[in-house]
C-alpha cells in the first residue's frame, strides 16, 4: 500500500492545556458576567432599576450569557461523563432482575446513559432480545429523556439545589411508578411480535476503546451542535422571559396559574407537548414564571412534559409496539406528570 | 475489497457518518464497499444500540459517535 497523507486533527497543543485554559476561561466568565450585565444595564446605557424597561434588559442581558455559559460548560461535561455509560455497557447490568430492582436500577441508569430517540427502536429490541422485562426497560424509557442531566445541572445552577433534586426525585418517581404498571399490566403482547422471535438469540457484546482525545472532541462538538440549536429557542425563551419579568403582573400569573386553579398543572402539561422536547431551552421561560409566583409543582410538571412528552419519540416507538401499549405508555407518563404537579403544589409552599 | 458498513435509522447522524465513510475511503485511497444498514433487528444483531454504528470488515469500530473522516481513514489504513 502507498504511504498516504492523513490529516493531524489539531494537536499542535498539548490536550490538558487547551482543557485548562477553556476551563479557567469558564470560571473567569461566570464571575464577572452578572455584575458587566448590570453595569452595562444601569451605568452605560443609564436604564433606571425601578422601571419595567430597564429591569426587562438587566434581566436579558444578564440571563443569555448566564444560561450560555451554563449550557457550555455543563453540556461539556455531561456529554464526556455520559460517554462512559452507553447502552452496550448498561444492559448487562439490567439483565435478570426482578420487576422492582429492576425497575429502579433502569430509571437511575437511564438518568446517566445518552440517548436519542432516533436510538430507540434498537435500544427497545436490544434490552427485549437480552430478557429485560418489559416493566423495566419502560423505566428506562421513561427516565432517560425526561431527567434530563442538563436541565438538572441548570436547574441547580439557576435556583439551587432544592429544586434541582425536587425535579429530578420527581422524575425518577414517575419512571419507577411507569415500569411497575407497566410491568404489572402484563402487555407483552402488545409488543410486536418479530421483537419477541429475536429474544434469545446470542448477544453480541462489543467494547470500543475511545481516547480521551476522541471524548473531548465528541463533548466538545455536541455541545457546539446542541447550543446551536438552541439559540433561537433560547432567545425566544428569554425573550418572553424578559417581558414576562418585566411586564407581567405577578397578580395575573399567579392567579391564572396559582393553586387555586386546579386545571393549571393539567393545562401546562398539554401546552407541552407541542413543544421541541430539549428542556435546556424552557429554563429562561421557567424562570421567570416560578418568580411571578407559578408554584414549584406546576412549573416542574410543564418541564417534564416537554421533555418527557415527544411526539416523534412515540411515532418511532410505533415500530417495535402496538397501539394499546403506546397509548397505555403515553397515559402513565402523563399521569404521572400531572400527580407529581399536584403532590408538589400542595406539599410545598 | 473492504466492506463499510453504517448502522442507523436514516436519521441526519447516520447519514454524515456515511458522507464522512466515503471521504475516508477517497483519502485512504482504499477499494471499498459502502451500505448503510437500516434495519434495526440487524444493528442489534451486531451488538449496537446506539445508533449511528459503524462497522469495517464486518468489526464495530464506533457506536453513538461520529468519527471524522480523518479517522475512518486512519481505521481503514491500520486494519488493511
Amino acid at each position: 500500500m502507498t504511504a498516504i497523507a492523513l490529516p493531524r486533527l489539531g494537536r499542535r497543543v498539548p490536550l490538558p492545556v487547551v482543557a485548562g485554559t477553556a476551563a479557567v476561561a469558564w470560571l473567569v466568565a461566570w464571575i464577572v458576567e452578572a455584575p458587566a450585565a448590570d453595569w452595562l444595564t444601569f451605568t452605560v446605557l443609564g436604564l433606571e432599576h425601578e422601571s419595567h424597561f430597564g429591569e426587562a434588559v438587566a434581566f436579558l442581558l444578564e440571563d443569555l450569557p448566564k444560561v450560555l455559559l451554563l449550557l457550555t460548560g455543563i453540556v461539556t461535561l455531561v456529554t464526556l461523563i455520559r460517554g462512559f455509560f452507553p447502552p452496550e455497557r448498561v444492559r448487562p447490568l439490567l439483565v435478570g432482575r426482578g420487576l422492582l430492582p429492576g425497575s429502579f436500577a433502569a430509571a437511575g441508569i437511564g438518568v446517566i446513559t445518552p440517548f436519542c430517540s432516533c436510538s430507540a427502536v434498537p435500544l427497545f429490541i436490544g434490552f427485549v432480545e437480552a430478557g429485560v422485562p418489559l416493566g423495566v426497560t419502560f423505566a428506562f424509557l421513561i427516565a432517560s429523556p425526561m431527567v434530563n442531566e442538563v436541565a438538572l445541572v441548570m436547574l441547580w445552577g439557576l435556583f439551587g439545589p432544592g429544586i434541582a433534586l425536587a425535579y429530578m426525585a420527581a422524575g425518577l418517581t414517575v419512571a419507577i411508578a411507569g415500569g411497575l404498571v407497566i410491568g404489572r399490566l402484563g402487555l407483552e403482547r402488545y409488543v410486536e411480535d418479530y421483537v419477541w422471535d429475536l429474544q434469545g438469540r446470542p448477544n453480541t457484546v462489543i467494547a470500543v476503546r475511545l481516547t480521551w482525545a476522541d471524548r473531548l472532541g465528541d463533548a466538545w462538538s455536541y455541545t457546539r451542535t446542541l447550543v446551536r440549536k438552541l439559540l433561537p429557542y433560547l432567545f425566544i425563551g428569554i425573550g418572553i422571559g424578559a417581558l414576562i419579568h418585566g411586564y407581567a403582573p405577578t397578580d395575573l400569573v399567579a392567579s391564572l396559574g396559582g393553586r387555586s386553579n386546579p386545571l393549571a398543572v393539567p393545562i401546562v402539561v398539554l401546552l407541552a407537548v407541542p413543544m421541541y422536547s430539549n428542556a435546556a431551552g424552557t429554563i429562561p421561560i421557567v424562570q421567570a414564571l416560578l418568580g411571578k409566583g407559578l408554584p414549584l409543582g406546576t412549573t416542574l410538571a410543564f418541564m417534564m412534559a416537554v421533555t418527557a412528552i415527544s411526539l416523534p419519540e412515540f411515532v418511532i416507538l410505533r415500530r417495535v409496539i402496538k397501539l394499546p401499549l403506546l397509548a397505555v405508555f403515553i397515559g402513565v407518563v402523563s399521569t404521572g406528570i400531572i400527580a407529581i404537579g399536584f403532590l408538589f403544589n400542595f406539599f410545598v409552599s | 475489497m473492504r466492506t463499510i458498513e453504517v448502522l442507523g435509522s436514516g436519521c441526519p447522524n447516520c447519514r454524515r457518518l456515511e458522507a464522512n465513510a466515503r471521504e475516508a475511503v477517497t483519502m485512504a485511497g482504499v477499494e471499498a464497499e459502502v451500505r448503510h444498514v437500516t434495519d434495526p433487528r440487524e444493528i442489534v444483531g451486531r451488538g449496537v444500540m446506539s445508533t449511528p454504528g459503524l462497522v469495517i470488515d464486518g468489526r464495530v469500530v464506533s457506536t453513538g459517535r461520529i468519527p471524522s473522516a480523518g479517522d475512518i481513514a486512519l481505521w481503514l489504513s491500520e486494519a488493511g
